[in-house]
C-alpha cells in the first residue's frame, strides 16, 4: 500500500508496486490531463510535479513516491500556473494539444524556480518536452510573456 | 468527385437543413471521459442544418466534418459559419460531426475525410452557405415573431435587430423557431469586402481545453469496467506468429486474457500497466519465411540499380537526350536517397469500443477517414454499418498517419475487440514502440538527377528518375511519387521525369506533404547546385526561371525581402533558399544556418512567405507554417527508420527516432501574401521548403552537398 497526496488530497494505491505513477493517475485516479507519449521519459507528455519538482511520471514507480506530494495539470495552481495558462491562451500555443499538459507543467516549474528565465534557461527546462506539432516557437514566447506578466 | 456525388451531397445538405426537428430534452450526459465526446455535440441544441446548431443560451455550435488534430479546422470552419451568420466570435463552439460519407463528404474526395490540406479549400463555400442559411432562418423566425418584414431585420455580432420597432434579440430566443423555418433555396453570401471575421486573428476555439488538461482525446476515455488491450507485433515486416507461450503473461496481476489475433498476440488487462507488463512477459516465435529481410542499405542499392532501366514516364518535354549531347555542355549529376519516415504523432494510435444495449457499438477514435473506419469495423465486428457509430475524437497529431485506405489500424483494434464477448468496453492502444515500428512510413526513395548547362551558362535540360514504393499501390505511374518534379516550375526547355514502383512488404503511407517531402528536396537542392555552378544568385536564378509562375515568384521575393537577402550573413553562417508549391499553396523559405555543436546544421532563423489565397485565419496559417517548418526540419536533420541486416527494424522510440526539440527550433517569421484567389491549404505546405533550404545553406557553408538524409547521419559518419 502506497500513500501519497494527489492535488492536495490523500490517496492510496494497493496494486502492483511497479505501476508507473502515470498509469495510477490515469487508470486508477481517472485524471486524464497527464498524457502517455513514450513510456521512457523521452517526451515529457507525462510531466507532473513531485514534491514541487517536474517529474516524468511514466518512469516513476508508484512504490517510490510514498508520502510524496503529486500535482497534475488538473491541480496546478498559483501565480506561475495562472501566468502560464494565460500566456498560452494569449498566443494560442497548442495545435493538437496532446503534449501541452506536460509543456505547461514544465513551464510552471521553470517559472517557480527562475522567475525571469533566459532563452538558455528555457532550453534547459523545456528540452525534455517534445511537441510533434513543433509549437516551440510559441512556447518560448509564451514563457517570456508569462514571466513578464508576473513582474507587475 | 463526380457531378452525381455533388448532387447527392447537396440533396443531403438540404435535407439536413430542412428537417423539422424540435428541441429534444437533453438526456443526462455522462462526462466525456466516461463515454468519449459524442459526435454531433449536444442533442439538445436546435439544428439549423447539418453543420450548425444553435442553443437557447445563444451558443452557435459548428459540426466540423474534418478532424481537429492541430491544423485548426474547428476554428477555421467556425470562422466561415460565423462570418455569414453574423455571429459574435465569443458565441462560437465546434465539435466533430457524426460520421456520414454523404452529408459530411470532403467535397474534394467524395467521402468524409481529412487530408491533402483540403479542409478550408473544400469547406469555404459550403460552410459559408451553412452560416448564411442559418442566418436567414433566424431572421425569418424573428420576422414572424415580431410581425415585421424580414428585409428590415439586421444581424450583427450575434444580435438580431429591427430598428423601426426597436426590437432586439440574441440567437437563442429564436433557435427553436428558426429550426422549423424552410431554409432559403440559395442563401446569399457576402461580398468578401464586407468580411468582418475572415482574415482577422481570432482566438482558437480549442486552446482553452488544450491548456488546462480538460480536452478529451481517445486515450482519455475511461468508462467503468474498461478493458485495456495491447498487441505484440513482430520486429520484421511480413512476419507472422509461429507459436507463443502466454503462461508468464497470464501470471501478471491484472491480466485478464491473451488471444492470438491476425496481427499478433493480444493481451487484455484491467489496467494499462498490466497489459504492457503482460505483453513483455509473452514468449513468441515468429515465422520469418515471408518477412522482408533486406536492410535499408541493401534496399538502397537495389533501388539505385533501377536508375538505368526504363521507368514509368511522368514528363517528357523537348528532347533531353539530344540536349545532353550538345557541344560545350557541362553535365551535372546527383543521387539522393531518402529514408523511411515514421509520422510519430504525440498520441499513438488508439480506439475505444463500447457496446450499447441493442448490440450496436460506439467507436471513439481519431478518425481521419471515419466512414472507412466505420465500414471496416462493421465488417470485422459482424454488424450492419448502421450499428457502428464512429465518434471522431480530438487526436494528438496525425501528419497523415490516421488516414488509411482499408483502415488497417481499426481492423486490428476491431479484431481485438471482436475476440472478446463485448461485455466490457475496450480500449486498444499502441505504444510508441508500436508506432515507430508499425510501418505505414513515408516510403524510402532514391532520386537520380542530371542537369545540363550550356556554354552560355543556361540550364538546358533536366532529367530526374525517382525510385520508390507507390503510396497509392499503383502498378502504373503514381502521381504522388513524382508531384513537384513532373511539374517542375522552372522554365527548362528539355525536361524528363520518370519513376519506378518498388514492391515491399513494408506498408507505405502519405506523410505530411506526401510526394513533396522528397521531390521538393531533390528539385530545390539540385537547382541550387546548378545555379552555384553557373555563378547565379539562388534567388535571382530562380526568379529568372519563374517568369510564368507569379505566385512562386511572389513568395520567393517576399521571403528574400524579409531575410534582407542581399546583405551578408553573420560570421560563420550561411543562408539557403527554397520555394515549393504543394496542395495549391506556395511557400518560400530562407534559412540561416551555422555548424552546430554536433557538427550538424544549427538553424537559427527561418523567414517564410506563404500564398494560400484568401487567408481565412492568419493566426492558424502562421501556426501551421511554424509547425510545418519544425516538423520538416526535425525529419531532415535527425530522422530515419532503418532496417538492420536481416530486416529487423532498428528504431523504437524517441531516443533513436529523434524529434526536434525546443533548443533546436529556429526563430520563425511568417508573412502571408495578400490574395483574392480561392483559399488553399496550409497544413502541409510549410513542410517541403525547409529541408532543401537548410541543405542549400549547408552546401554553401561547408561545400558539402546533402545526398543522404537525415543530415545528422552524414556528419556523424
Amino acid at each position: 500500500m502506497v500513500t501519497f497526496t494527489l492535488n492536495g488530497q490523500e490517496r492510496t494505491f494497493d496494486g502492483d508496486p511497479d505501476t508507473p505513477l502515470l498509469w495510477v493517475i490515469r487508470d486508477f485516479e481517472k485524471l486524464t490531463g497527464t498524457k502517455y507519449g513514450c513510456g521512457v521519459a523521452q517526451c515529457g507528455a507525462c510531466t507532473v510535479h513531485l514534491d514541487g519538482m517536474p517529474r516524468r511520471s511514466c518512469i516513476t514507480p508508484i512504490a517510490t513516491i510514498e508520502g510524496s506530494d503529486v500535482v497534475t495539470i488538473e491541480g496546478v495552481s498559483g501565480k506561475e500556473a495562472d501566468a502560464v495558462k494565460t500566456a498560452w491562451a494569449g498566443l494560442d500555443v497548442p495545435q493538437c494539444g496532446y503534449c501541452q499538459s506536460g509543456q505547461v507543467m514544465s513551464a510552471v516549474a521553470l517559472l517557480q524556480m527562475v522567475p525571469k528565465p533566459t532563452d538558455d534557461d528555457i532550453d534547459g527546462a523545456m528540452t525534455g518536452n517534445i511537441c510533434r506539432c513543433a509549437t516551440y516557437h510559441r512556447i518560448r514566447a509564451a514563457i517570456h510573456n508569462a514571466a513578464n506578466s508576473m513582474e507587475g | 468527385m463526380t457531378i452525381q456525388d455533388i448532387n447527392t451531397t447537396r440533396r443531403a445538405f438540404l435535407a439536413g437543413s430542412g428537417l423539422v426537428i424540435g428541441v429534444a430534452i437533453a438526456p443526462k450526459m455522462l462526462s466525456a471521459a466516461q463515454t468519449g465526446v459524442h459526435a454531433g455535440g449536444d442533442p439538445a441544441l436546435a439544428p439549423m442544418n447539418a453543420f450548425v446548431k444553435i442553443g437557447t443560451d445563444d451558443t452557435v455550435t459548428v459540426l466540423s466534418k474534418h478532424i481537429e488534430f492541430g491544423q485548426g479546422p474547428f476554428t477555421g470552419l467556425a470562422t466561415l459559419v460565423a462570418e455569414e451568420l453574423d455571429a459574435d466570435w465569443s458565441q462560437m463552439r465546434a465539435v466533430h460531426s457524426p460520421t456520414d460519407n454523404k452529408v459530411y463528404a470532403n467535397l474534394s474526395f467524395g467521402l468524409q475525410g481529412t487530408g491533402g490540406s483540403s479542409a478550408i479549400a473544400n469547406s469555404y463555400e459550403q460552410m459559408r452557405k451553412a452560416g448564411a442559411t442559418a442566418r436567414a432562418m433566424l431572421v425569418a423566425a424573428a420576422a414572424e415573431d415580431w410581425k415585421v418584414p424580414a428585409s428590415e431585420i439586421t444581424v450583427q455580432k450575434g444580435r438580431i435587430k429591427h430598428a423601426a420597432s426597436n426590437k432586439e434579440s440574441g440567437f437563442g430566443a429564436f433557435a427553436e423557431k428558426a429550426a422549423r423555418q424552410a431554409p432559403p433555396a440559395e442563401p446569399k453570401l457576402k461580398d468578401p469586402k464586407d468580411f468582418v471575421l475572415i482574415g482577422t486573428d481570432l482566438p482558437k476555439l480549442d486552446t482553452h481545453g488544450k491548456t488546462n488538461g480538460t480536452a478529451i482525446f481517445t486515450l482519455d476515455i475511461t468508462p467503468d469496467n474498461l478493458l485495456i488491450a495491447v498487441v505484440a507485433h513482430p520486429e520484421h515486416f511480413g512476419a507472422t506468429v509461429k507459436s507463443f507461450d502466454d503462461a508468464e503473461a497470464r501470471k501478471v496481476q491484472g491480466v485478464v486474457d491473451v488471444k492470438q489475433v491476425p496481427s499478433g498476440i493480444a493481451v487484455y488487462a484491467d489496467n494499462t500497466f498490466a497489459a504492457l507488463k503482460g505483453r513483455d512477459a509473452l514468449s513468441i516465435e515468429w515465422d520469418l519465411s515471408k518477412a522482408e529481410t533486406r536492410s535499408s542499405e541493401e534496399l538502397s542499392a537495389d533501388y539505385r540499380k533501377l536508375f538505368g532501366e526504363k521507368g514509368l514516364e511522368a514528363t517528357n518535354n523537348g528532347n533531353v537526350d539530344d540536349a545532353f549531347k550538345a557541344p560545350g555542355l557541362q553535365a551535372v549529376e546527383a543521387e539522393i536517397v531518402f529514408p523511411f519516415l515514421a509520422h510519430a504523432p504525440m498520441e499513438p494510435l488508439d480506439a475505444v469500443f463500447i457496446k450499447a444495449q441493442d448490440g450496436s457499438v460506439d467507436i471513439y477514435n481519431g478518425a481521419q477517414f471515419p466512414g472507412i473506419d466505420q465500414s471496416v469495423a462493421a465488417k470485422v465486428l459482424g454488424l450492419d454499418e448502421a450499428k457502428v457509430r464512429v465518434n471522431t475524437q480530438l487526436a494528438g497529431g496525425s501528419f497523415g498517419r490516421k488516414a488509411q485506405f482499408g483502415s488497417p489500424y481499426i481492423q486490428e483494434a476491431a479484431a481485438v475487440y471482436a475476440a472478446t464477448d463485448r461485455s466490457r468496453p475496450l480500449k486498444h492502444m499502441w505504444t510508441r514502440e508500436d508506432d515507430i515500428r508499425g510501418g505505414f512510413y513515408r516510403p524510402m526513395y532514391a532520386h537520380r538527377m542530371r542537369g545540363a548547362i550550356n556554354a552560355q551558362g543556361q540550364i538546358t535540360a533536366w532529367e530526374q528518375v525517382i525510385v520508390g514504393q507507390s503510396i497509392m499501390g499503383k502498378a502504373d505511374l503514381d502521381e504522388s511519387s513524382v508531384e513537384g518534379a513532373s511539374n517542375l516550375p522552372y522554365a527548362i526547355p528539355n525536361l524528363k521525369v520518370s519513376a519506378h514502383n518498388v514492391q515491399l512488404s513494408i506498408p507505405p503511407l502519405w506523410w505530411r506533404s506526401v510526394g513533396h517531402t522528397h521531390t521538393g528536396f531533390a528539385v530545390e537542392t539540385f537547382v541550387d547546385e546548378l545555379f552555384q555552378k553557373i555563378g547565379k544568385d539562388p534567388v535571382e536564378g530562380r526568379l529568372a526561371l519563374l517568369g510564368e509562375k507569379p505566385r512562386h515568384a511572389g513568395v520567393l521575393r517576399k521571403a528574400a525581402e524579409m531575410a534582407n537577402w542581399g546583405s551578408p550573413a553573420p560570421e560563420g553562417r550561411a543562408r539557403g533558399v527554397a520555394v515549393v508549391e504543394s496542395f495549391g499553396s506556395f511557400v518560400g523559405q530562407i534559412v540561416e544556418v551555422s555548424i552546430g555543436p554536433e557538427g550538424a546544421p544549427r538553424v537559427h532563423k527561418v523567414w517564410c512567405a506563404v500564398d494560400c489565397g484568401v487567408a481565412v485565419n492568419p493566426n492558424v496559417i502562421k501556426a501551421q507554417m511554424e509547425g510545418g517548418i519544425g516538423y520538416g526540419l526535425g525529419a531532415v536533420l535527425f530522422d530515419a527508420v532503418t532496417l538492420a541486416k536481416g530486416g529487423k527494424i532498428v528504431q523504437s522510440n524517441f531516443h533513436d527516432y529523434r524529434s526536434i526539440r525546443i533548443n533546436e527550433m529556429p526563430d520563425v517569421a511568417v508573412e502571408i501574401i495578400k490574395s483574392s484567389e480561392k483559399p488553399s491549404g496550409v497544413g502541409e505546405p510549410g513542410v517541403p521548403p525547409v529541408g532543401p533550404a537548410v541543405a542549400n545553406a549547408w552546401r554553401r557553408l561547408t561545400g558539402a552537398p546533402v545526398r543522404q538524409l537525415p543530415i545528422v547521419n552524414i556528419v556523424s559518419s
